[in-house]
């Protein structure tokens, strides 16, 4: 799933500061999964920033709405009928979500009310940990299933670096060496093989570094 | 009133303090005593959660608290609520009841006016 973080309120409050009529868009997707953008914390979002303005003195109207997902245009036209009559909305959606909402609806601002984080999975309630970084190019079948992009702190692709010690990373000893656990891992299913199988390198064409990238599916346009 | 507070979440201790209230006091079973295993531990997270966004929109965090009691503790339920309406008193209106009286006074004097 896609994860995030709560903004700190007092930056919220800063954003809405010139507003008095806004709209709180929650997301049934991944962020609700994170606890962070569903439903709940529009509820949550909207009375904290009700109560703050009010003891300031200077009132906030909130209509509260989570759609289905915001990252797909169906679900975001349900909300054209009110847009317009709002000053403008604070998405707690990720990333993509309140920037395909700025996308659809352009003469009103959007507001990012969470700071995405990333592609990760829940590895116990309250805690979230990244597993990939979308190279475009999975490696993850000669690698155990361990992701050298993902979980090496260097994205290197021929074993451990010198900075691994005792299983550990150099960048903190609470993050495990990413090539131990691929090495660990391959020994458990006797793949040992697949270790010399790796790419000579990894080409990132498929990655970040053309830009924005597009997948466009013929067989199902 | 709720019977248990694992149905607790956050947005309905917030939205007690918009509908008026000064304070709200949250009482759980006791801990390790709960019939659904963790609802009042959950409760006492959620509260504390509440606690901190009180505190950082400058409500004051003290306005809400979590006692915990077993069923058969009368005495010690009054002593507790006595204890939370004395803090509350001390503290005085929240900021949105000033606020809300300030309102109301301001167009009292414009309808005399």
């Amino acid at each position: 799933m896609i994860t995030g973080t709560p903004k700190p309120i007092d930056e919220i409050l800063e954003m809405v500061e010139p507003y008095d009529n806004i709209i709180v868009a929650g997301c049934f997707g991944c962020v609700t999964v994170c606890r962070v953008g569903g439903d709940k914390e529009v509820q949550v979002l909207s009375s904290t920033l009700r109560l703050a303005r009010e003891a300031l003195g200077k009132k906030i109207e909130i209509k509260e709405v989570c759609l289905e997902r915001q990252c797909d245009p169906e679900y975001l036209e349900l909300m054209r009928p009110y847009v317009e009559d709002h000053q403008a909305v604070l998405s707690i959606a990720c990333g993509a979500g309140i920037q395909f909402l700025a996308e659809k609806f352009t003469i009103t601002p959007v507001l990012p009310g969470i700071n995405t984080g990333f592609l990760g999975v829940t590895e116990r309630q309250g805690e979230w940990a990244e597993r990939c970084q979308g190279c475009g190019d999975c490696v993850l079948h000669l690698t155990g299933g361990i992701c050298p992009v993902t979980r090496c702190a260097k994205s290197i692709f021929h074993g451990p670096c010198g900075g691994s010690v005792s299983g550990k990373c150099e960048v903190s000893k609470d993050v495990a060496c990413g090539w131990q656990l691929i090495l660990d891992r391959l020994k458990a299913l006797d793949q040992m093989d697949n270790y010399g199988k790796i790419k000579p390198y990894k080409g990132w064409d498929s990655s970040r570094d053309g830009g924005p990238r597009r997948i466009i599916r013929e067989d199902m346009i | 009133m709720l019977p248990c507070t694992g149905r607790i979440d956050e947005s309905l201790l917030l939205k007690a303090f918009e509908n008026g209230a000064d304070g709200v006091m949250v009482i759980g079973c006791l801990e390790g005593d709960c019939h659904y295993v963790n609802g009042n531990i959950r409760a006492r997270a959620r509260v504390e959660r509440v606690y901190n966004i009180l505190g950082q929109i400058n409500i004051g965090p003290d306005r809400v608290r979590m006692y915990n009691l077993s069923a058969g503790e009368g005495a010690k339920f009054a002593a507790f609520a006595n204890e939370f309406v004395g803090k509350i008193e001390e503290l005085g209106p929240s900021p949105i009841n000033v606020s809300r009286k300030a309102e109301h006074q301001k167009s009292i004097q414009e309808v005399e006016r």
